[in-house]
């Protein structure tokens, strides 16, 4: 019978099967700062074991600034979780890349830089843009504490095989459209929750296209459409990428493994629970108007109305989203002005999105009332954007150059909004609060969150 | 862990779809190192007029003197989605909730609430409007949970829900989920001498 991906992967991690649950083997585990310290506190109190260190690695992203190496810069509270988790790593034998280490970064930046993402491996973190690795052909998903702490003890997971989703994204993609316009365009399409209970296959021409760094901006997005994991099948773009990274297999190993990733695709004719077609070629810049991502548009357009929702949940959100971003329906998107931009998170922080945003910056000077900062994703990438020049590009056009770090994205650091400011963000969450109480998210790519930089508000990136 | 089988209590409506974990417990309240004390920020930006949490915003209903000593929250589609942090569930259990009942739920948070013996319960909308309509129209309204016959009873009303086999008996039993995997370890142990090479 003609198989997915998705089944292939699954039926090659299967320990176990319990009932309707299988038994799932984890080949990676990814962990930090905010989510792992109960997990390792349970661990300690029955005085179990980490089963297999050598399998987890550890970063610190979430609760560090990206002002200051130092582990106090964002108060006694965060210094304390970080300082666990470099304790309990040291205890568990657990390799940790601390704050200041030359392979440090975001979590779902470094996993993939270092070479520790293989096509085909199951991959967890206790965080839910985890399916960023999905773009290795890799399933991975964000689990909870109670599961990080069953990773650690059993390297296991219990779990119940979800649906599938195909979405196929067919034809060439227009000059001045990316990856993020891609993803926030397929969760426009299905909607916030509209792969809850699904993983995704992103398949078609222009994701083939995409190169890794692309590939897992959509991937990362995964959960924003409710999905619990997303994955493209892997390619020679793909073991291109992870050939001679540091973490990869190498000499014999690295044929072997070529010759099984080679059979990590779909079949033909394998049978998915729901088919998404897209064109390419109707993608325009997107720009979130509302409070969840799923609440985007093209920056061409206007704010919709509620009335223009016939789902009556849609325009209940609509009314509720408008209110507390204080927009009214009719006005143009390029009409509203941001007094914050942010270019950086999981994401959108990797060397092309930089260049990507770099290319914009060169042509202007951050505008008057705007505060614009740049975080890269992570040491390597700040390093090969220095060498490159990029960060004089972004300071002498007004822009911040920061640490590497999860920053503004979520600001559980100093990286935070007042309320009522409103951001230009390459995030991925618009959530009510997330970058701030009563701050105004409107997440884009790197390049349209430079074009409102420099004119200080939206502005079409193809009109610069 | 103790097991659930049967609750009874009154309900607090949270009538609003997409709640995300973000509003269930903001990420300034995600430093600390232990699972206990997040019931007190439960709902921060909705609950509190201030950053301080000094003052009560009594607009929001879980504030209402009505709703006070509620066990049971009520919502409606897609409530829990967004980030991974178990320390949504662990702030609704820490206020008292012991079940939500929602039209659906963000899969991670679903898994998150049944691995704190949480009990998250999905009805249709249809019946979820009965359920809204009933606990505004009478607050105290008594609503009882029985899990082992999946049922939701209160006034003249009573619905069925669907839950995973799997998911009801760890509710029921309790178990301790580490322990029960640590007594495959041959299985896991065999599962690791068979990997692929580069994976082992």
């Amino acid at each position: 019978m003609a198989k997915s991906l998705y089944d292939k992967i699954w039926q090659a991690h299967v320990v176990d099967q319990l009932g309707d649950d299988s038994l799932i083997y984890i080949d990676r585990h990814l962990i930090h700062e905010v989510t792992s310290p109960q997990a390792f506190s349970g661990l300690n109190e029955k005085g179990r074991k980490v089963r297999r260190p050598e399998k987890t690695f550890a970063t610190m992203d979430h609760s560090i600034s990206t002002r200051s190496l130092a582990i106090d810069a964002c108060g006694p509270e965060n210094q304390l979780q970080l300082q666990t988790l470099a304790n309990n790593c040291k205890e568990h034998g657990i390799e940790l890349f601390p704050v200041g280490h030359q392979k440090q970064g975001i979590v779902h930046v470094i996993g993939p830089e270092l070479g520790l993402i293989l096509p085909g491996m199951t991959v967890v973190c206790g965080d839910s843009h985890t399916a960023t690795h999905g773009a290795f052909g890799a399933l991975a998903f964000g689990i909870g504490t109670s599961q990080v702490e069953h990773v650690f003890a059993t390297q296991t997971l219990k779990q119940s095989k979800a649906k599938s989703m195909l979405i196929n994204v067919d034809g060439k993609l227009p000059v001045g459209i990316t990856a993020k316009d891609i993803i926030l365009a397929i969760i426009g399409k299905i909607g916030h929750a509209g792969a809850t209970g699904y993983v995704i296959e992103y398949a078609g021409e222009a994701i083939r296209n995409l190169s890794m760094e692309e590939r897992m901006t959509i991937c990362n997005m995964s959960i924003e459409a409710g999905a619990k994991a997303g994955f493209i099948a892997p390619d020679d773009t793909t073991f291109e990428y992870i050939k001679g990274r540091e973490y990869a297999p190498s000499g014999e190993s690295w044929e072997k493994a070529i010759a099984y990733w080679k059979t990590l695709h779909s079949d033909d004719g394998a049978q998915f629970d729901m088919v998404v077609e897209l064109a390419a070629q109707d993608i325009t810049p997107q720009i979130t108007w509302g409070t969840n991502p799923g609440q985007v548009t093209g920056v061409t357009n206007t704010v919709p109305a509620p009335e223009d929702f016939s789902d009556p949940i849609d325009r209940e959100s609509a009314i509720k989203a408008l209110a507390y971003m204080d927009l009214k329906p009719g006005t143009k998107l390029t009409d509203i002005s941001v007094n914050n931009v942010f270019i950086g998170s999981c994401t959108n922080s990797r060397i092309e999105d930089l260049r990507a945003a770099a290319v914009i910056a060169k042509k202007g000077k951050v505008a008057k009332g705007v505060t614009a900062i740049v975080v890269p994703g992570s040491v390597t990438v700040k390093k090969q954007a220095e060498d490159e020049n990029l960060h004089q590009i972004f300071i002498d056009a007004g822009f911040e150059w920061r640490l590497p770090g999860c920053s503004m994205c979520l600001g559980m650091n100093d990286d935070i909004l007042k309320a009522g400011d409103r951001c230009a963000s390459t995030s991925n969450r618009n959530f009510e609060g997330r970058q701030g109480r009563g701050a105004r998210t409107h997440l884009v790519s790197p390049a349209m969150a430079a074009a409102a930089a420099i004119t200080g508000h939206f502005t079409d990136v193809r009109d610069l | 862990m103790t097991g659930f089988t049967t609750h009874l209590g009154t309900a607090a409506p949270l009538d609003q779809a997409n709640v995300d974990t973000d509003q269930i417990i903001p990420k300034q309240f995600l430093k600390g190192v232990t699972r206990t004390g997040y019931g007190k920020h439960l709902f921060h930006d909705w609950r509190y007029l201030d950053l301080h949490e000094q003052e009560l915003n009594p607009e929001f209903s879980l504030n209402k003197p009505e709703y006070q000593g509620a066990s049971i929250l009520l919502a409606r589609e897609n409530f829990g989605c967004g980030s991974s942090r178990e320390h949504a569930p662990w702030a609704l259990d820490d206020f008292g909730f012991s079940v939500v009942i929602a039209t659906s739920f963000a899969d991670i948070f679903y898994g998150n609430c049944i691995n704190n013996q949480l009990l998250p319960i999905s009805l249709p909308n249809s019946e979820m409007d009965v359920l809204f309509n009933a606990v505004k129209e009478n607050p105290e309204t008594q609503i009882y949970i029985d899990l082992p016959n999946q049922k939701v009873k209160f006034a003249d009303s009573e619905f069925q829900f669907d839950i995973a086999e799997h998911h009801k008996s760890n509710l029921i039993k309790g178990l301790d989920a580490i322990g029960q995997t640590l007594e495959l370890d041959d299985k896991i142990l065999q599962y690791e001498e068979n990997a692929l090479t580069w994976l082992r």
